[in-house]
């Protein structure tokens, strides 16, 4: 297993977690820490990074499809999330989903589908190979991160499952559980979350349910113990924490097009010629460069346009954005 | 030392004026990791967030200014309104600033396409382009020279609040709790202007 480390660090640079964690607590106390601040990151890029943590996994290999752009590091990726069970400032989930349990789980397949059930997590994962796959992640708030997630293509799950011929969205559900997840206290979002994708969407092979982070069981705040990864469309329709997968024939509406559909839409494909209504979605910041780095381009499918492009021929994605 | 008095004042000011500075020097100590503070993963968003927010609690301060001063009777306070009006202008000419610089490189057709196209952004810009001739009539030299004038100018500040929340309650993507606050702050200092105003009127 050969995973890029963006920088090396000698361990006696690394302030021991409880210390930093304590030094916070205090510093936040006196009000020093405005919401917008975390430990340890200088504005000339990454200058300090905390982990990776967590189990490692075993047998991973290396895949074609990983892009050999220059990795995130394992701080920005866990501690910059959109992740509303457990609050919606991007620093809430590294803080509230510290004592979530992702173990026992399950996944509750039905639907238009051959092989419903109840399946349990293990029974899922084990047995199939793991892939690692950088991916460039292109969020809707026009910045994007490089992230080296572990996984399995979605479309070798989907077999499993044997789709019959009506089935031609997969709708994906999140765990709905407030007390595990806190954000979920408050109804900003129509909980549970909900996603979906066409069914060729969810088979095309760039399609991953991601169980792992930097070769590590994946952390709680990126969606353990498993989710989805898109990497050509917007970061919100990568769903985490999945406990169901419906096979269906009528197109489902995903949680941030029930909430505001002028705003999301049920593709939400990257790109850079259709605004947000707020803001433009041409450039964006890449996450870790430091303040003097610019934007830059967007591309059209995050990249991917070769690869996916073709899903979409006559669709007007204007509309259907 | 009797609130008030000159040595009070000579005291008060300096402290008062060290502590407005707090945010830029803990948000400046963050940005060069001093201390273990830091910016998180998008520095610039968060310089941007902070010194919008901070802009926004300095304007909601100076005109809390007047309704505190009726309702203590503590006529001193006034004396730190132009000091808490200059800071609100200070933090948003910085939040501009991180805006037009570190975000947008100073790309000038990219700002400009951003303040005629999207909403929130006019709004804001309106706002600070209104504060900059409150800025600059605040001497005691202009107030002199403007007379009537001054205090009718300087209503604007009422706009210009309204616009300042507006702008950010805008431009959160879901949850406005926070912009929700600082709404329900601002529309409690004007109420207390509107039944002031009705007071009076009835008692005169």
């Amino acid at each position: 297993m050969l995973i890029k480390r963006p920088d090396s660090i000698i361990p006696s640079e690394i302030t021991d977690e409880s210390v930093y964690l304590n030094r916070r607590e205090l510093l936040k106390r006196a009000g020093l820490v405005t919401a917008g601040a975390l430990a340890g990151h200088s504005v000339f890029a990454s200058a300090s990074d905390q982990g990776p943590t967590g189990r490692v996994l075993e047998g991973i290999q290396k895949s074609q499809y990983s892009t050999d752009e220059q990795v995130n590091s394992w701080t920005d990726i866990t501690t910059y999330n959109n992740y509303y069970e457990f609050g919606t400032g991007k620093e809430d989930p590294s803080r509230n989903a510290v004592d979530f349990e992702p173990r026992p789980w399950s996944v509750t397949v039905n639907g238009e589908c051959d092989r419903p059930g109840t399946y349990d997590y293990e029974d899922l994962v084990s047995g199939r190979v793991l892939e690692e796959r950088i991916y460039r992640l292109r969020c809707v708030e026009a910045w994007s991160m490089v992230i080296p997630w572990v996984g399995i293509p979605l479309s070798s799950l989907v077999k499993q499952f044997e789709p019959n011929s009506k089935a031609k969205f997969v709708r994906f559900k999140t765990l709905h559980d407030p007390k595990r997840m806190p954000g979920q206290r408050r109804r900003n979002l129509d909980w549970p979350y909900e996603e979906g994708l066409t069914i060729e969407e969810a088979m095309h092979p760039l399609t991953l349910i991601a169980v792992g982070l930097y070769g590590r069981e994946l952390p709680n705040q990126n969606g353990a113990p498993m989710r989805l990864v898109v990497p050509w469309k917007y970061g919100f329709k990568s769903i985490k924490a999945i406990v169901e997968i419906n096979f269906t024939e009528k197109r489902p509406v995903s949680s941030w097009e029930q909430a505001i559909p002028n705003e999301y839409g049920f593709y939400a494909n990257v790109n850079p010629e259709v605004s947000h209504p707020r803001w433009s979605q041409a450039r964006e910041r890449p996450i870790g460069a430091g303040v003097f780095a610019s934007k830059k381009p967007t591309l059209m499918f995050n990249g991917y346009a070769d690869q996916v492009a073709s899903l979409y021929t006559g669709l007007d994605l204007r509309k259907n954005f | 030392m009797k609130p008030g008095s000159k040595s009070f004042f000579r005291l008060t000011k300096p402290v008062v004026f060290l502590v407005c500075l707090l945010p830029l020097v803990i948000l400046t100590a963050s940005a060069f990791s001093v201390a273990g503070l830091g910016l998180g993963a998008n520095p610039i968003e968060a310089l941007l967030h902070e010194f919008g927010r901070w802009g926004l609690k300095f304007l909601l301060l100076s005109l809390a200014i007047t309704p505190l001063r009726r309702w203590t009777g503590w006529n001193w306070l006034i004396r730190f309104r132009r000091m808490l009006g200059l800071f609100a202008f200070f933090y948003i000419l910085l939040h501009f600033v991180v805006y037009a610089v570190l975000d947008q490189g100073l790309d000038i057709a990219v700002i400009i396409e951003d303040v005629l196209k999207r909403p929130y952004i006019t709004l804001g810009m309106a706002a600070l382009l209104m504060l900059v001739p409150l800025a600059v009539t605040s001497t005691k030299g202009m107030m002199r020279r403007l007379g009537k004038r001054w205090q009718k100018l300087h209503r604007l500040v009422y706009v210009i609040a309204i616009l300042g929340v507006w702008h950010f309650y805008w431009q959160v993507k879901l949850d406005t709790l926070d912009a929700t606050v600082y709404a329900l702050i601002l529309a409690g200092l004007l109420g207390t202007r509107v039944y002031f105003a009705r007071m009076s009127r009835r008692s005169g």
